[in-house]
């Protein structure tokens, strides 16, 4: 497995430094509540120099990856419950709930969270389920907007993503401008930032699975998000994580939501093509 | 008279610091050639027994995040995203290690994930407070460089 990514030997050297360092990436399947098979490894795009893309599940321990193998043990579930409850209640001058025009969300939102970030006709823009979702609170409920990472937004994120969790991410880039966000966002990418001179690619493209110190490198793929962190022990979202990624750098962070956070999310998101969608994913 | 002596000892004084400031050389002052920097930094030795506390230190070097190094096996988490160093000292010159320290990109190339650790950044929206100053100090580069040439194997 490792061989694929030409990283052959480095796993091996690691695991003889670090003693009964657990998990490399696995050979595992993840298999959710005994029966939804999970697509975590795909080949990559073309364009990538992987030959797979790969699902940061494989990159943590068996006791967090058996987590989000049983709904009942998923912390992140109880989130998505909340957004459930949050789906039906009214909100808003207009009177009306997500439902009112939604109806069920396991049809109307089905495959919506594997196609974000998306084209928005509307904002001329490409959105993420955080933009879409206070864009038809502030326009069609005459509701106040989420703050960002507010719990209600976190939770509803989760409970739309959800609905699409097993199918495989795919993006629509022939969709009104999506092309040049997805330039925009590669050279974020590959750009490096902050006092240790990092880009994206330093640390999840060209030392994917590799230590850097205690921490096993994934590929920072989003399939998983919003995600729950036992480290944080809540729900974190996308741009909450690429934050604390560019902070670690000691760069000053994009606002979140910001047009290059929204373009970095589009690119990332690509990067992850045929990955089944997790939400809500468990990491360490 | 005392005007005159408290005169001349503040030029003394401004000598002094003028001397202390020059003998550190300045990030922007640094030469590489040949993958070397020959002299000290601070003109003076540097104190193993600290640069092995700044080689370990997460936030000075932190080499452990990208090196192993078998000096510090009590340190439980040892990176490998670059080459194990537990005898390095034997394998280059301190010239060469005090280079690779100060500014690795210019020892293994631009692509090198290796940060320059005394090479001052202002662009690429570092953080405000660290924007043009090098991660480290020259005397904690003196330090390491002189930790680093202590490692010859175990
Ligand atoms: C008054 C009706 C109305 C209400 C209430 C409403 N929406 Fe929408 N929503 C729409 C319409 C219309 C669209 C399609 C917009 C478009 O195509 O640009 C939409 C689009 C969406 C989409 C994108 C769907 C897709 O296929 O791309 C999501 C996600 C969404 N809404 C979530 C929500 C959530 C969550 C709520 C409750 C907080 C909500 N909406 C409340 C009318 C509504
Ligand atoms: C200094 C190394 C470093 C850099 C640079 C870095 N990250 Fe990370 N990132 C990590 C670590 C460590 C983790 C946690 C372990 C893992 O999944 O790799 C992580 C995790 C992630 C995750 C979560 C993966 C998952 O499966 O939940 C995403 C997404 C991510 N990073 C995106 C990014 C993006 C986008 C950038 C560039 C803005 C970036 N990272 C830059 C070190 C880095
Ligand atoms: C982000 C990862 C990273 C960090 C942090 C890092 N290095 Fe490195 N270092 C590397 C890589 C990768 C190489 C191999 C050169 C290359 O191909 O880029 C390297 C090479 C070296 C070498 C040459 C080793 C050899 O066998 O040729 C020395 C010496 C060295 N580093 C010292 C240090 C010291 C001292 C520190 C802490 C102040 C440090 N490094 C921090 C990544 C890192």
């Amino acid at each position: 497995m490792k061989g694929q990514l030409g990283m052959a030997g480095l796993g091996l050297a690691a695991l003889l430094s670090m003693g009964s360092a657990a998990s490399a990436q696995d050979a595992d399947k993840l298999v959710i509540n005994g029966d939804l098979e999970m697509t975590t490894r795909a080949p990559a795009p073309e364009g990538l120099p992987f030959e797979e893309v790969i699902s940061g599940w494989h990159f943590r321990e068996d006791e967090t990856q058996a987590l989000e193998t049983d709904d009942f043990d998923n912390p992140g579930m109880l989130m998505v419950e909340r957004g459930q409850d949050l789906w039906n209640e009214v909100q808003g001058a207009a009177g009306k709930s997500c439902a009112s025009c939604h109806g069920e969300a396991a049809e109307s939102m089905k495959g919506v969270g594997a196609k974000t970030p998306f084209w928005s006709a509307e904002a001329k823009r490409p959105v993420n389920l955080e933009l879409q979702i206070n864009q038809c609170r502030t326009e069609r409920m005459q509701a106040e907007p989420y703050k960002f990472d507010d719990p209600d937004q976190i939770a509803m994120v989760s409970f739309v993503r959800f609905q699409s969790r097993g199918m495989p991410v795919k993006l629509d880039l022939d969709q009104g401008d999506m092309k040049a966000w997805w330039e925009r966002g590669k050279e974020l990418y590959y750009t490096r930032f902050g006092q240790l001179d990092f880009s994206c690619a330093s640390c999840h493209e060209q030392n994917a699975g590799k230590y850097l110190r205690a921490d096993y490198l994934s590929q920072g793929q989003i399939n998983g998000f919003p995600t729950y962190r036992l480290k944080d022990a809540t729900l974190i979202s996308t741009h909450n994580r690429f934050k604390g990624c560019v902070r670690d750098t000691r760069a000053e962070p994009f606002q979140p939501l910001s047009d290059e956070f929204m373009a970095l999310e589009v690119y990332v998101a690509w990067r992850g093509t045929g990955l089944a969608v997790e939400t809500p994913a468990v990491r360490h | 008279m005392r005007g005159l002596v408290a005169a001349a000892g503040a030029v003394a004084l401004v000598m002094a610091s003028v001397a202390a400031a020059a003998a550190v050389t300045a990030p922007e002052e640094v030469k590489v050639e040949d993958m070397t920097v020959a002299a000290s930094l601070t003109g003076q030795p540097g104190d193993p027994a600290k640069g092995r506390s700044v080689f370990s230190s997460r936030s000075l070097g932190n080499c452990l995040a990208c090196h192993a190094n078998a000096d510090l096996a009590n340190e439980l988490f040892q990176g490998d995203v670059g080459p194990d160093l537990t005898d390095v000292g034997g394998r280059y010159e301190p010239g060469q290690l005090r280079a690779i320290v100060v500014d690795s990109k210019q020892v293994f190339g631009e692509q090198t994930v290796m940060p320059a650790f005394y090479h001052a950044i202002t662009d690429q929206r570092v953080r405000k407070d660290l924007a043009g100053k090098p991660i480290l100090t020259a005397e904690q580069v003196e330090d390491l460089v002189a930790y680093l040439v202590t490692l010859k194997g175990k």
